[in-house]
């Protein structure tokens, strides 16, 4: 109990302190005239990583900006309030970024959380861009199917990923068979299973199993065998990394050959230590963003990042960097901080230079704009092909 | 025939795994009539101290092996005497919610210890060599044959152990009737203690054969084989040891027959459906003495 005391008292001391070099911080700011660009970020909790990779990439490209000489002949300036990874905490935060005099928000990296946060923008006018909010209704009003005036995004959506995964198979692979085993648990994976069935048969390919999981299975060897007596060229697995390594692991234990395929839920340096890099030679799977690209745009960023944050940036930092920059860019073309005509300037974006990919805007505020097949060499991501929709 | 055969020697593998776990549920129940719900947690307890032997201290696979039996033995018999000695003479059921408690109580001291996320054993302390039968279409692994010979080797040792020695002599007389046992000079206390042990060491070997296995361990392991391996346990008959084993490779081979000709999606409900059935037709499983007792 003691403890439990003196715990809780380093944890308020250290609590004051924070707030107190918070407070400093921004009264010495607000004295200069600048664009303010408010951040809502799971910086704590439950996704705390992704907040805080985003964060970083943001606050990159808003410090870039400002070497560059600012947008309208200003400085920018972040205001960065912690969500705790909470969808009531996130509307909150969202209600007091609003009273700062900010030109729009960046945040939140969570689909959930920026739901959450909808309400306030709208009320405020207030335009607000998630940088890896996939699900559909953060953009688009399921109930009414129409668009949110306010909310915009710089990710692709999960349906796509099946689609680009049918296309890479059918032209990149070349191949007419296909099994897909999916995570029954999850809607993300039944989702890209979905896509991926459905564009593969429009393409004139036939999915000849297609097997479900559940999360936390570990035994994957029975339905593998089952699916490798089935003869397919490439085998679609659009689950998480843990799963996957397992599949891939067991796969080829069973001798099985043939590429497997997947989505962005396979991004995590875990998967090459679970699968082991032999097993995933002649895999692929589609992302938002892969720092081993040789773009010269995606080289700078990686060299600036690892410069800064002294650690290789992934689809979080790059996409946080997007929407800050997208953002800042915005409100240059508005040629105004006025809310409302930096709201019009993102809905008009065509031709965005990301450093995950180029965006132009859809009418559903949804970006139109490619994805990164990654291949495994020796357990090393490497760049495999774009494929663009 | 050659899908079946691959889909009989995957039950096999994963068998093995249920038979270890359930020949420590049998020997506690065989003993003290308590169901230890903590079983698969023991379980996951072994396969962290394999790995740590493995990552940290670079032993090889038998070291860890033997290690993560002989610290999760002490850990076994370190449950029964805080958590189920103060409870050896209440009713049976405040016991078993006390297994319940020990079982979470494991689970997520572990996750705030180590984080809920997973970590994989090395892949280098096992020969990942495979061999191929039939036109390469059935293949062994080095795994299959590790994990299928460990769980023999130790069921053995085990049932020698129960028959042959003075200590099975004791343990089988505490399961008959404990008092007569102490009456005749038997420490029964100490009997029980040395269930747990070696109880434990059982499940901790099969926690570090899951982590080679499947290299991938984390916090909440136990739940799922933990369950499978009750039910293969009752389906042997609760409290015998070819029992035990005999449900675990039956489970592991129908859950891969079901995996394999009908749908992995069905695979649990078919094993808890089996559980059901056994309880309801045969309660005192295929080698189970009717004692009129039921689980």
């Amino acid at each position: 109990m003691l403890k439990c005391r003196k715990l809780t008292a380093i944890l308020i001391g250290i609590l004051l302190v924070v707030t107190m070099v918070g407070c400093g911080k921004t009264s010495t700011n607000t004295a200069k005239d600048t664009v303010k660009i408010g951040l809502n970020l799971e910086l704590s909790g439950a996704v705390a990583e992704y907040g805080q990779k985003g964060q970083n990439g943001a606050n990159l490209a808003i410090e870039d900006m400002n070497k560059k000489g600012g947008v309208l002949g200003k400085q920018v300036e972040a205001i960065a309030l912690d969500n705790k990874s909470d969808n009531a905490e996130s509307a909150s935060v969202a209600a007091s970024l609003a009273q700062k005099g900010i030109v729009g928000i960046v945040g939140c990296m969570t689909s959930g959380r920026t739901e959450a946060a909808i309400p306030v923008g709208l009320q405020y006018k207030l335009p607000m861009i998630s940088p890896t909010g996939t699900a559909s209704e953060v953009t688009v009003d399921k109930a009414t199917n129409a668009v949110r005036p306010y909310v915009f995004r710089v990710c692709f959506l999960d349906p796509f990923q099946g689609q680009v995964m049918a296309k890479f198979a059918t032209d990149e692979l070349k191949v007419k068979k296909a099994a897909v085993l999916f995570d029954s648990s999850n809607d993300y994976s039944k989702g890209l299973a979905q896509a991926f069935e459905t564009n593969f048969t429009a393409a004139g390919g036939t999915i000849v199993d297609k097997e479900a999981y559940i999360e936390k299975d570990k035994d994957f060897k029975a339905t593998l065998t089952k699916i490798k007596a089935a003869n397919p060229e490439v085998i679609f697995v659009p689950g998480y990394y843990n799963e996957v390594g397992l599949i891939v692991k067991q796969g080829r234990e069973l001798g099985i050959t043939v590429p497997f395929t997947g989505g962005d839920g396979w991004g995590s340096p875990q998967l090459v230590q679970i699968a082991g890099a032999e097993a995933l030679a002649n895999t692929f799977f589609c992302n938002h963003f892969s720092a081993s690209s040789t773009d010269p745009k995606v080289q700078a960023f990686v060299q600036a990042y690892k410069a800064k944050y002294n650690s290789e940036p992934d689809g979080f930092a790059a996409l946080g960097y997007d929407a800050a920059a997208l953002m800042m860019d915005a409100v240059q073309r508005a040629g105004s901080t006025d809310p409302a005509k930096v709201t019009e300037a993102l809905a008009a974006t065509s031709g965005f230079q990301g450093v995950a990919g180029t965006i132009t805007m859809d009418k559903n505020h949804n970006p139109v704009k490619a994805a990164v097949i990654i291949g495994f060499d020796n357990g090393k991501e490497i760049v495999k092909a774009t494929i663009k929709p | 025939m050659s899908e079946f055969t691959q889909q009989v020697i995957n039950g096999l593998a994963l068998g093995s795994i249920y038979a270890l776990i359930a020949l420590g549920y049998t020997m506690v129940y065989g003993i003290i009539k308590l169901i230890n719900f903590a079983h698969g947690d023991v379980m996951m307890v072994g396969a962290y101290v394999g790995y740590f032997s493995i990552t940290l201290f670079g032993t090889n696979l038998v070291v860890a092996l033997i290690f993560s039996m002989v610290v999760t033995a002490i850990l076994g018999v370190a449950i029964d005497y805080l958590a189920y000695k103060p409870l050896r003479k209440s009713s049976r059921i405040a016991a078993l919610i006390t297994a319940i408690g020990v079982s979470l109580f494991l689970e997520y001291v572990f996750v705030w210890l180590f984080t809920p996320s997973s970590r994989s054993y090395t892949q280098n302390v096992i020969s990942q060599k495979a061999y191929h039968f039939m036109a390469n279409q059935v293949t062994i692994t080095g795994k299959d044959i590790l994990i299928l010979s460990v769980t023999v080797i130790l069921m053995l040792l085990l049932q020698y152990t129960v028959k042959k020695t003075r200590v099975g002599k004791a343990m089988r007389a505490v399961s008959l009737d404990q008092e007569a046992a102490l009456l005749m000079g038997i420490n029964v206390n100490r009997i029980i203690s040395f269930t747990f042990a070696v109880g434990s060491a059982l499940a901790a070997a099969a926690g570090v054969l899951i982590g080679v296995y499947y290299n991938s361990i984390d916090p909440l392991m136990g739940i799922m084989p933990g369950l499978k391996a009750f039910v293969a346990a009752v389906l042997g008959g609760i409290g015998s040891i070819p029992g035990a084993v005999a449900g675990g490779y039956i489970l592991g081979i129908l859950e891969s027959l079901v995996s394999g000709y009908g749908s992995s999606l069905y695979r649990d409900a078919v094993a808890f459906g089996v559980l059901i059935l056994i309880l309801l037709i045969k309660p005192t499983g295929i080698f189970g003495q009717d004692t009129g007792e039921k689980v």
